[in-house]
């Protein structure tokens, strides 16, 4: 199945959790800002969200700035 | 004294901003932080780069500070208010510098496209910090479109040019009732010290700090350099010239009478 | 949101202490800033200014000169009515004054207009005294729209009208409006004026604000010197022109400094002002305000008006005639004495003398 992740396509297993997809790429889930389909998912949601086909995933961090 | 800043309904005890980019390694940003006496500290919001996830920023920035995300890779107003609504959801508190930037060029802010965003924005309930180009309709327009204050910037992001805006800003200072911060182009204390004599209610310091050979020694004289800017604005500046008039051409008429 | 509650703010200050307190030090320190506030503002105002006049002036007309350069706009006032339904103690034109009260026809209004345009002055500005029966807005619209044949700027000083109103006699021609407030005080607002319509004190002092509203391009504002405490009213008469003028910048804010002259009641001065605190005011105005107009009436004597040149000012009268139809007939009624007889050329000679550009036309709209 194929989703969008920060603008990239990229095939994952049908059905997955977003939690299981965070795993599978080895991303401390608490570091990061996930936006699925311009939705924040909180961190409690994590692993009851599944990913559908075409899903646009915003995977988002804070940096430094000025 | 009594002489305090007040944002979003929050006293803040220093008038130094920090930005949180360019530091030689992040472990620095406490030590510079806790030197400068900052209150409010500045950061962005970034894509993850999966090849190399960089830490997370927030590590870094002790729990007692505003955070203050900016809108940095914003190019219209739709952008800015994007990336203010994540921070926000994130947990980042409602303050936003808003940056808007459509040219690569000079990166120098759309203030068109600011101001919409910051009217936007107030109305949800953010405290909006706009960047902007130093002009004076543009910072009423954005005054009235409920911004906290306004930061017009000193020369462009990153230039370390000191206040070439400078006549500008004073416009600002005199003419606008909310704060204005200076923002970018400060590059020295000496400069900084200069915007607050000028009657700046912040200034916003990254490069100047983060870039120095020692970033937390800089940071600590950027904060001595606003602290007596600020004083000498205060005990008001004194006269630089004074007048010996032996004759009165034009008054002297008065005495004739 | 109107000037009245700036002025509401202040008015209970104690600006007795305050004044005591400015040294000549403070003078010295306001007069090395680029940029005044209200308080430095304040500051000129106190007696210690006085001694430090000449170093205060030499800024003023670096100022003057920097932002107007040597022009000095000449204008004439034109008396429509005397009618009036006012008692104000210090008027000529007070209801309380027996005399033959009379408003020009528009037939005469065009004989002294013609009078006036053949003395090449191209700015006038219109008078009626209070009588909405005599004068109504609609005859004052007949007779600017004559007026805009013969001059291409027309002012009103007249009673104070609604925002509608003002907008109608901007579309019929008027360009710049006048009204003082007299006196700011509302405590002796209220012991001089003791009958008629004037006696609303926040419909008049909102008059300027709505005439900016109306879109008239020039508003000048003021208090009738002698009234009230000179350095009080001129402090809150400075912080009205400052209020209209960050409220309304696309209007040109002026500022008229007339001090009480003789007329045919008997009414004596309460605060006298000397040539000396004629002086301190205007310098005080234009360093407070760099840009601000400051005219000067035909109520001050030819020999000061020439020294006040220098001084800050940028509009004068000239020519005067303070009656009605007084340059077609004889014999009208005075609303107070003139002191400066000249004629219009004798004015352009003396400005000329000074190095001074005598300007009759200062703007024609398009």
């Amino acid at each position: 199945m194929l989703i969008i992740v920060n603008g990239r396509e990229e095939q994952i297993a049908q059905g997955s959790a977003l939690a299981e997809y965070i795993r599978s790429k080895d991303l401390a889930s608490g570091e990061f800002i996930y936006i699925l389909n311009e939705m924040l998912i909180e961190r409690e949601r994590l692993e009851n969200t599944i990913l559908k086909e075409r899903d646009r995933l915003e995977v988002l961090k804070f940096v430094g700035g000025g | 004294m009594d002489d305090k800043l007040f944002l979003g309904g929050r006293e803040i005890s220093s008038r130094l901003f920090l930005g949180t980019g360019k530091f030689p390694a992040k472990t620095v940003i406490p030590a510079a932080i806790a030197r400068s006496g900052s209150q409010v500290i500045t950061m962005a919001l970034r894509r993850v780069d999966f090849d190399s996830p960089a830490e997370n920023i927030l590590t870094y920035i002790p729990k007692e500070c505003i955070l203050l995300p900016n809108t940095s890779g914003a190019r219209n107003s739709d952008e800015a208010v994007r990336i203010a609504r994540i921070a926000r959801a994130a947990g980042c508190g409602s303050w936003v510098k808003i940056e808007v930037i459509s040219d690569n060029k000079y990166l120098l802010p759309d203030n068109a496209e600011t101001i919409k965003a910051a009217a936007l924005l107030a109305k949800e309930g953010f405290v909006v910090l706009p960047y902007m180009s130093p002009d004076l309709m543009d910072a009423r327009r954005l005054q009235e479109a409920g911004a906290a204050a306004v930061m017009p910037l000193g020369a462009p992001i990153g230039s370390n040019r000191g206040l070439k805006t400078k006549e500008l800003i004073r416009i600002l200072i005199d003419e606008i009732s909310i704060p204005v911060i200076v923002d970018a182009g400060i590059g020295k204390p000496s400069e900084a010290a200069e915007a607050m004599e000028m009657g700046a209610g912040a200034v916003l310091v990254n490069t100047a700090i983060a870039t120095a050979r020692d970033p937390v020694l800089m940071a600590e004289a950027f904060a001595l350099a606003v602290k007596a800017g600020r004083q000498a604005y205060l005990a008001g500046l004194g006269a630089t010239k004074d007048y010996a008039e032996a004759s009165s051409p034009l008054t002297g008429f008065l005495q004739e009478r | 949101m109107s000037y009245f509650d700036q002025y509401a703010r202040f008015k209970d200050f104690d600006f007795d202490s305050f004044f005591c307190r400015v040294s000549p030090e403070d003078i010295q320190r306001v007069l090395a800033k680029e940029r005044l506030n209200t308080v430095d503002f304040l500051t000129l105002l106190a007696p210690a200014a006085e001694n430090l006049l000449e170093a205060i002036a030499q800024k003023a007309r670096r100022l003057t000169l920097q932002h107007f350069g040597r022009a000095m706009l000449l204008y004439t006032p034109l008396y429509l009515s005397n009618h009036c339904a006012n008692l104000c103690l210090y008027c000529g034109f007070s209801s309380s004054n027996r005399f033959k009260r009379q408003t020009l026809t528009l037939a005469e209004v065009e004989s002294e207009a013609r009078v006036v345009a053949a003395t090449g002055l191209k700015t006038i500005l219109i008078l009626t005294g209070e009588s909405r029966r005599h004068a109504p807005v609609d005859y004052i619209a007949e007779c600017v729209r004559i007026l805009t044949s013969y001059f291409s700027s027309i002012g009103i000083e007249i009673y104070p009208l609604e925002e509608e109103e003002y907008r109608e006699l901007s579309e019929a021609g008027v360009d710049s409006l006048t009204i003082y407030q007299e006196v700011y005080d509302e405590r002796i607002y209220g012991q001089v004026h003791l009958q008629g319509p004037k006696q609303d004190y926040r419909f008049r002092l909102d008059a300027s604000e709505r005439g900016c509203r109306a879109g008239l391009r020039s508003v000048n504002v003021g208090a009738l010197l002698g009234l009230g405490d000179w350095r009080r009213e001129t402090y809150f008469g400075g912080l009205h022109a400052d209020y209209l003028q960050n409220r309304y910048p696309e209007v040109e804010i002026s500022y008229s400094v007339p001090r009480l002259r003789p007329h045919c009641g008997d009414f004596a001065a309460f605060y006298p002002v000397t040539d000396i605190n004629l002086v301190q005011i205007l310098l005080a105005l234009r360093l407070f305000m760099p840009r601000l107009g400051l005219t000067l009436s035909t109520r001050e004597g030819a020999a000061l008006r020439d020294h006040l040149i220098y001084l800050g000012v940028t509009k004068m009268s000239a020519d005067s005639r303070t009656s009605v139809g007084g340059r077609i007939m004889a014999g009208g009624e005075n609303q107070f004495a003139i002191a400066d007889n000249r004629d219009v050329e004798q004015i352009r000679e003396a400005l000329l003398t000074r190095g001074y550009d005598p300007v009759f036309k200062d703007w024609h709209p398009f």
